[in-house]
């Protein structure tokens, strides 16, 4: 792989909705194997970004590439094939159905289809599996109880493992561990720890500073849509403009 | 031919907005497409009429029995209908539908059919603009029309039930929250919806002949002005109503009545096609397209 | 002391949905007999109805047809409110060619139902896009509009229609054909949607994001699932057409799009066996009724009323649920 490509590049991506600018002109270049970390105020315009990337919403200008191919404006279902998840930051899982079943859709996509060499193989039993690497105990037949069910720490699993179904190369996790326990946090960190061994490009937007900052390589502040700052966490909180963002600013 | 074509038009707009207010009323407000609209609508016009040749009533005690008793038949389907359905957009429908076609039917079972029945106009005689000659009865549909819809507006922003409605037809749960009841302004949005029915069909009425078929005719030209307007808009009515009442007009007068229905129902098409929350809508773009 | 009453699955239930461990008879009689009733019921009663309900009965099986097509697209989450489309251009696309180049029905029906299929999902493809209300308010203008361009424009017989196509050789066959596609569209679709390919589709409807975000594209889904519910709908047009002998613009009628969908209403959305139990009601319902004359209409309307206020849920998973589980009281304290 060309080290001189990062793995994502935006360059000035803007989208407003109704007069509101939502995102204002971002640039950032992820490289591979890298975890970066998004945070920002409420309204800040992260979300967004995310949308962006995945092609949910069409920027109004702006560029982005994926190991240097233009996918500005792509329809989400051929970035997904590109090798880019994502995880919602509300999860809404099928409800009525066992949560191993709720990971038949993304084994179902083409992209899993052509990894596996033309073949699906065995859906339940992967799904099984996959459950299995995310927390879900075996023993206990977690996997098989409906997913309305089950506590919100397991659905946010439930949602970490549909984007690990699809076999990415890079991971967008939007607020994972929003809403979540203490535990339920720390149980997660070495899942996505894991995710980085295995090479994998990961992007957490996150309100959980602390958390983020012990596993982020980097991280980029964004207020108001417009990134304010980037670098190691220590460097970012150490800003006046990150510090004015988050506590308001004096000269105001 | 063209003054006359333009004059017309303008009425025929006034007459489609005017049917579509109390159906984008209790649309916009409660989220409950009534489609027995078209049923309130004649049976407004019926009663009114047994209430003036059978009974003998003064005109204007009629009206307003029937303008009444209409609200109350509204008022009556939420409680007894729409409340054990509410939110299952499908069987709202399907209910209000049935009911209806059930009263409509009923009066064609009981034979109200025929060129008398027809509703008195308000004053006789015309008034010419050039060479156009207009009776009075078309000048207070105009009246009417633009008094309303003045009147909605003021009593939806100025006044605190109005106010109610406007918050419920925003969010339903934050409303509630304050203390709104929803049951309550929604059955107050479909008895107002019913009334305006029937104000709509005392005024129009006179011009023709009250059929039964009218019922299914005002129902479809209802929601081809919401539809093209945006549900739930008050602006968006009073411009589709222009454009699909020029539009009817103008294919009728220069080309064969035959299109007039297919030049509406393309409209309804295209605006679907291009925009499909309609001209004014309050939905948002994500909402309505993935 | 107070009660409740309290439901309990039976046990065969809960194993039957994903494991056939069967270990009885009893067990296997339990699953096998509410599919064995629509195959005996409708391809049992046949040689015991008089010709009247014959016809009846074959006109049942098409609005069945109908309410099933639309089941299917409903399952993707697309509120069809023009099931007369399918069956209009079905019925003129057979009516055509038998009319004009005397083709036989065993062509003209085959072909209608694949051409029709995909006429009408070309029609549709531009608004397939939308969401819920607004895809509905397409489908119910199409059909009208479609009705409206063939008499103001005369082609296709315009008002007139076209006349005296040819019929099944007997009613038997005519009989036969429909129920046994109405049994393969019933049973096809049920096991369509309980796979995988149905899971994604039922996905689609429930939380079309997460499907995007699995990598599907979901508009060629949904095309998929439009182009096999608009050919249902064709076939059953194409077959109207040559057992009433006539094809014209009463294909295009509100009628075949209203009674499917109140079958469906009826019956109970989203199981396939529920819209066509919903048929099997209203359409011989309103032949019953039409005994009373005009009043038909009314008390057709009310019953409408009535059974979506009484069973919201439609019969079919209310008959479900009580075969599926135990009822009993229990003291609370």
């Amino acid at each position: 792989m060309n080290d001189l490509i990062p793995l994502l590049k935006t360059s000035g991506v803007s989208k407003s909705f109704g007069g509101v600018l939502a995102v204002a002109s971002v640039s950032f270049e992820l490289k591979e194997g890298e975890l970066l970390g998004i945070i920002g105020p409420n309204g800040s315009g992260k979300t967004t970004l995310v949308n962006l990337v995945t092609g949910f919403v069409k920027p109004n200008s702006g560029r982005i590439e994926y190991r240097g191919k233009n996918i500005t404006g792509w329809a989400p279902y051929k970035i997904v094939s590109l090798g880019i998840a994502r995880t919602f930051q509300m999860v809404r899982p099928f409800y009525q159905l066992p949560a191993f079943k709720n990971l038949i859709v993304p084994l179902y996509s083409p992209r899993v289809k052509k990894l596996a060499g033309g073949k699906y193989g065995d859906r339940d039993a992967v799904a099984l599996d996959l459950l299995e690497e995310v927390g879900f105990e075996r023993d206990a037949h977690v996997s098989y109880k409906v997913a309305g069910s089950l506590p919100q720490g397991y659905l946010k699993r439930l949602e970490l493992a549909k984007s690990m179904a699809l076999r990415p190369d890079l991971v967008i996790l939007d607020e994972l561990f929003s809403g979540l326990s203490l535990a339920e946090v720390a149980s997660i960190v070495p899942i996505i720890e894991k995710l980085r061994f295995q090479g994998k490009a990961i992007i957490m937007i996150e309100h959980r500073l602390k958390e983020l900052f012990r596993i982020a390589d980097r991280v980029m502040v964004l207020n108001y849509g417009k990134k304010i700052a980037e670098g190691s966490g220590k460097e970012v909180m150490e800003d006046k403009a990150v510090k004015n963002a988050y506590l308001g600013s004096e000269t105001e | 031919m063209l003054l006359g074509t333009l004059v017309y038009g303008f009425i025929n707009s006034c007459i489609l907005a005017l049917v579509a207010l109390g159906f984008n009323l209790t649309f916009g407000i409660s989220g409950v497409a009534n489609f027995a609209y078209g049923a309130i609508y004649i049976f407004s016009g019926f009663l009114t009429w047994i209430l003036l040749n059978s009974l003998g009533l003064p005109y204007l005690l009629s009206v307003l029995i029937s303008i009444l008793c209409a609200s109350c038949v509204g008022l009556a389907m939420y409680y007894l209908i729409i409340i054990r359905v509410k939110g299952l957009a499908l069987s709202e429908v399907m209910a209000t539908f049935g009911l209806g076609l059930a009263i409509m039917e009923l009066f064609r079972y009981f034979d109200f059919v025929g060129f008398r029945y027809n509703l008195p106009v308000f004053f006789d005689g015309s008034v010419a603009i050039g060479d156009v000659y207009i009776d009075y009865q078309r000048l207070i549909i105009v009246l009417i029309a633009v008094g309303l819809t003045l009147w909605l507006y003021l009593f939806t922003h100025h006044t605190k039930i109005g106010l109610a409605f406007r918050a419920i037809a925003q969010d339903e749960r934050t409303a509630l929250t304050f203390g709104i009841d929803s049951d309550r302004i929604g059955a107050l949005s479909m008895a107002f919806g019913a009334g305006l029915a029937a104000i709509a069909a005392i005024v129009i009425l006179p011009l023709g002949t009250i059929a039964v078929e009218g019922g299914y005719e005002v129902l479809i030209n209802a929601l081809a002005v919401c539809i093209v307007g945006g549900l739930g808009s008050t602006v968006g009515i009073l411009v589709a109503s222009v454009l699909i009442g020029y539009a009817q007009t103008f294919t009728a007068n220069y080309l064969e009545p035959h299109w007039m229905m297919l030049v509406s129902l393309i409209a309804i098409a295209v605006v679907l096609v291009v925009k499909p929350s309609g001209l004014f809508s309050h939905q948002k773009e994500l909402e309505e397209r993935i | 002391m107070k009660r409740r009453k309290e439901r309990i699955d039976r046990g065969i239930k809960a194993r039957s949905e994903d494991i056939f461990a069967l270990s009885s008879y009893r067990e296997m009689f339990y699953l096998l007999v509410p599919r064995a009733i629509p195959v005996v019921g409708l391809l049992g009663v046949a040689p015991f109805l008089s010709p009247y309900w014959k016809e009846v009965f074959i006109s049942t099986a098409v609005y069945a047809l109908l309410a099933i097509s639309w089941d299917l697209l409903i399952s993707a989450g697309l509120v069809s409110l023009g099931q007369s489309l399918f069956y209009g251009i079905g019925s003129y696309v057979a009516g055509a060619l038998n009319y004009y180049w005397g083709w036989s029905p065993l062509f003209t029906i085959p072909v209608a139902t694949l051409v029709g299929g995909v006429l009408c999902t070309v029609m549709l493809l531009p608004v397939l896009r939308l969401r819920g209300i607004y895809f509905a308010m397409v489908t119910l203008v199409l059909p009208l509009m479609l009705m409206r361009l063939v008499e103001a424009t005369r082609i296709l017989g315009g008002t007139e229609g076209l006349t005296g196509l040819t019929p099944f050789p007997n009613p038997v066959t005519s009989f036969y054909i429909i129920q046994i596609a109405l049994l393969i569209a019933l049973f096809g679709f049920r096991r369509i949607i309980d796979s995988d390919y149905g899971l994604v589709i039922r996905g689609i409807n429930d939380n079309d994001r997460s499907v995007m975000s699995a990598g599907i594209n979901i508009y060629w889904y949904k095309t998929q699932i439009l182009f096999l519910g608009a050919s249902v709908g064709s076939f059953a047009g194409a077959f109207g057409t040559h057992v009433d002998m006539f094809a014209g613009m009463p294909g295009f009628a509100l009628d075949y799009s209203l009674l499917p969908v109140a079958s469906a209403v009826v019956g109970g959305m989203g199981t396939f066996a529920g819209p066509m139990i919903g048929a099997f009601i209203l359409v011989p319902l309103s032949e019953v009724l039409r005994a009373l004359g005009a009043l038909r209409i009314v008390f057709y309307g009310l019953f409408l009323v009535v059974f979506i206020v009484a069973l919201p849920e439609g019969i079919f998973p209310y008959m479900q649920r009580k075969y599926h589980q135990f009822e009993r009281w229990v003291e609370i304290e």
